[in-house]
């Protein structure tokens, strides 16, 4: 199978931050406005170089959303960060109505998304805002799933002219993609195999890499589908991907209502109905430990990949 | 620039094309239209820096509003069109299938002259304040201006946003409350115990005015008045005191017409009140 290399552990938040501080560069409209959390969101450089782009909104999520449309209504191009739960959840109407409905070119800035947020538990860790998010209308979710991706995902997200939820991360995992634009819209094949597909989003994409190396050693051959844009999901690819293998694993780090897996199987089942299983969370709240301790708690990782995959190739 | 005469013609014929269009669509919301009908055509006809013939939604070179209590479409849409954004004729679709006239405000149908959409209340303020510091971004040396509703400042976003906007020194901002004292389930005090809105205003860091919401030369200095408050570091509110129905008798100051719809012999009585100025949509 295709080598990745794990250039060394970074937080795809450092990612998104990075990514803010280049798009900034490139285009003078790109403004930042946080609602307390500037260190935790890394948009330390972005105002350090730009201080007069750079908004501080205090702890009031709703008024950030709100004050975000109306910049982008007069031409700027806001990104609008707080942790996932927070810029989707606890803002969920103003999302709607002045970002979606209302066509205004905010992007959500969400990051320490799902259980890898760790310590903090359960009220910080929300596992269903790819639901939340996917149900608007117009909007677009991508979910990118190392350093690099993120910084390019971030830069895209600038380019195109609409609503964006970009959903990353608080843990430092593997740095492994390349170093290339990104395709809103598009789903990176990371590996081709015949014998199982494995699409998997955010972390858990590192993870389906690692499941496929195992699954190799027993003679599977796995692809390995990285759907970093969620919405609008890259159907062509996933449904040519299920047709080829006959079985399919979803992996995400995101409970199983209105998740990935729900969009796949949904999918499929209009087309060519495959077997597939699902690595997800469940229909239950997370709470405090570290974030590997939460995976496998929960269930989400490489080891529950690689057994999804055999069981769901055994149903074939 | 149009006499305080020539205003409260516009006036009586915005209260009767907000009478015409519920009565037509069989559904909106009256009330609070006709308590912010007086200050807001002075906003459109005498105050406000802009032209239909060359709005876009980006605003630049112009003032921009935002309807923040959103259900107030009736006198929103009469004065856009009497202002001269779409046909008057159109005012006759509100509310109907395929209209682009929407019981709220809507930016997916392309009416000219809304900003954004509204209706779930509380946000609009927040919507003003970025246009406001998106203006000061872009060096566009214009307004903004903002309606709320006195029953909508019960939406604790609404206060986030006075907070922010204080502390942002957002000083090309003129925002408006419709102190009109009532709202769905009773006066603004029996429901939600509002208490002092100056004072409220103030204490959030606020330039206040308040002015008779009806009297169109006490509009007029109120309006004056903010605009000499601009770009001294601090955004402005003004109270304006409005009664709901105001200009039909059997509708004014109660809550039940706030969304209610008059009868065929109400609408007759009501508009025996109003004179026809500029001639019916």
């Amino acid at each position: 199978m295709k080598k990745y290399i794990d250039r060394g552990k970074k937080d795809t938040r450092s990612g998104f931050g990075e990514g803010l501080l280049l798009a900034g560069k490139a285009d003078p409209r790109v403004v930042a406005l946080t609602a307390d959390l500037k260190g935790s969101l890394k948009m330390d450089a972005f105002a350090a170089e730009f201080p007069e782009r750079y908004y501080e909104c205090g702890i009031a999520e709703a008024n950030m959303i709100g004050v975000a449309s109306g910049m982008a209504i007069t031409g700027l191009i806001p990104f609008a960060g707080s942790f996932a739960e927070f810029v989707t959840g606890r803002v969920y109407d103003q999302v709607r109505m002045e970002v979606c409905y209302g066509k205004t070119n905010v992007k959500l800035a969400s990051s320490h998304a799902g259980i890898t947020l760790g310590e903090d538990g359960a009220t910080h860790q929300t596992m269903e805002d790819i639901a939340l998010m996917r149900a608007l209308p117009d909007m677009v979710v991508l979910n990118p799933c190392d350093w690099t991706q993120t910084k390019n995902a971030t830069i895209a997200a600038a380019r195109y002219n609409g609503p964006v939820y970009l959903r990353f991360g608080r843990p430092k995992v593997a740095d492994f993609m390349p170093d290339e634009p990104f395709e809103i819209g598009k789903a990176y094949v990371l590996n081709e195999g015949k014998d199982v597909s494995i699409i998997a989003t955010g972390h858990m994409v590192w993870e389906a890499l690692k499941a496929a190396e195992v699954l190799e050693a027993e003679g599977i051959c796995a692809d390995v589908i990285d759907v970093a844009t969620i919405k609008p999901l890259d159907t062509a690819t996933v449904i040519a991907s299920a047709i080829k293998t006959g079985a399919v694993v979803v992996a995400e780090e995101h409970n199983m209502a209105g998740g990935l897996g729900e969009l796949v199987a949904g999918v499929l089942a209009t087309v060519s109905p495959k077997p597939i299983e699902y690595v997800n969370g469940k229909d239950t709240f997370g709470q405090s430990g570290t974030p590997s301790e939460l995976l496998e708690a929960y269930g989400i990782d490489s080891t529950n990949i690689a057994e999804a995959a055999r069981k769901v190739i055994d149903r074939k | 620039m149009q006499s305080t005469e020539d205003l409260k013609k516009i006036a009586s014929q915005v209260r009767r094309d907000i009478i015409r269009m519920v009565v037509e669509a069989k559904s909106g919301h009256p009330g609070g239209s006709m308590s912010s009908t007086d200050f807001m055509t002075a906003l459109y006809f005498n105050v406000m820096d802009h032209d239909p013939a060359t709005w876009t939604r980006e605003g630049n070179g112009q003032d921009m509003f935002v309807l923040s209590a959103g259900h107030l479409t009736p006198m929103y849409y009469s004065i856009l069109s009497r202002a001269g954004y779409f046909p008057v004729s159109e005012l006759a679709s509100f509310r109907k299938f395929g209209t682009r006239l929407q019981g709220h405000p809507s930016v997916r149908k392309g009416l000219p002259g809304v900003f954004q959409a509204a209706g779930s209340l509380g946000q609009g303020l927040s919507v003003a304040v970025g246009m406001a510091l998106g203006k000061k971004a872009l060096k566009d040396n214009h307004s903004v201006f903002v309606l709320c509703g006195d029953g909508e400042s019960e939406e604790g976003e609404i206060w986030e946003a006075a907070m922010f906007a204080a502390h942002h020194k957002v000083d090309n901002l003129i925002a408006m409350t419709d102190v009109n004292g009532q709202q769905i389930d009773g006066t603004t005090e029996e429901v939600a115990g509002l208490g002092d809105l100056e004072a409220k205003w103030k204490a959030f860091g606020w330039e206040t005015i308040q002015a008779d919401g009806h009297d169109m030369d006490k509009i007029l200095e109120a309006f004056g008045k903010a605009k000499e408050f601009e770009g001294k570091g601090k955004p402005v509110m003004i109270l304006f005191k409005t009664e709901m129905g105001h200009g039909v008798d059997f509708m004014a100051g109660t809550h039940k017409w706030h969304g209610s719809v008059p009868n065929a012999d109400q609408c007759a009585s009501a508009m025996s009140q109003l004179e026809e100025t500029l001639g019916d949509f």
